[in-house]
């Protein structure tokens, strides 16, 4: 038996959905930054432009979505766990935080208007963390 | 839950990435298994019990 074969044939496998995703994720940034800074860069006051870089950054976004859900699929079942737990864990914060962060808008606790994207990286941070501490856990 | 696949597994001379290749898992994942960090599904306890030949319960038995 070939001592490197499953590192090969599992490494193989999961690179090649690992790098559908990162393609996926690429196209879904970069159009949405076209969407966020063309209408002020590279076009103005053209709505259908601004409305076509929407809908192209969606589109990349429902291809990002299956490619992360062939991703998933692409693990064996610890591995499934470890993201289940960490998705778990960072919907929960992402939650909580984020209804707090909404409620320190509101009653005008903070200085600033409440920004989504501060959300995202708290979710962002949040789940990498928790994959993190996963992976380490079963280790 | 506790199992003998490490002992299983050295008495047929097998590395953790040839079982794994068999079970067709990860080798951190049958390194998993084999510190009792992670138990596994109904379906890879069939699986790892036909590559031994042996039954379910005597690789894996519950502790409780």
């Amino acid at each position: 038996m070939n001592k490197n074969s499953n590192d090969n044939r599992w490494q193989r496998k999961l690179a090649s959905s690992t790098s559908q995703l990162a393609r996926w994720t690429l196209a879904w940034v970069l159009t949405m930054a076209l969407a966020t800074f063309g209408p002020l860069f590279l076009w103005t006051d053209q709505a259908l432009w601004t409305l076509g870089a929407i809908v192209l950054n969606t589109l990349m976004g429902l291809g990002m979505i299956l490619a992360s859900i062939k991703h998933l699929q692409s693990l064996d079942e610890m591995q499934q766990r470890i993201q289940l737990e960490a998705m778990g864990l960072t919907l929960g914060v992402v939650l909580v935080i984020g209804m707090s962060y909404s409620n320190l808008d509101i009653s005008n606790l903070i200085p600033m208007d409440a920004e989504i994207s501060i959300l995202v990286m708290i979710m962002g941070l949040t789940f990498m963390t928790a994959l993190f501490f996963g992976a380490k856990r079963y280790k | 839950m506790k199992n003998y696949l490490k002992q299983l597994r050295a008495q047929r001379q097998w590395t953790q990435a040839q079982l794994a290749e068999q079970l067709d898992v990860s080798r951190q994942t049958v390194n998993a298994i084999e510190t009792g960090k992670f138990d596994p599904s109904l379906p890879l306890a069939f699986k790892a019990a036909r590559i031994f030949g042996l039954t379910i319960e005597e690789i894996f038995q519950d502790e409780a």
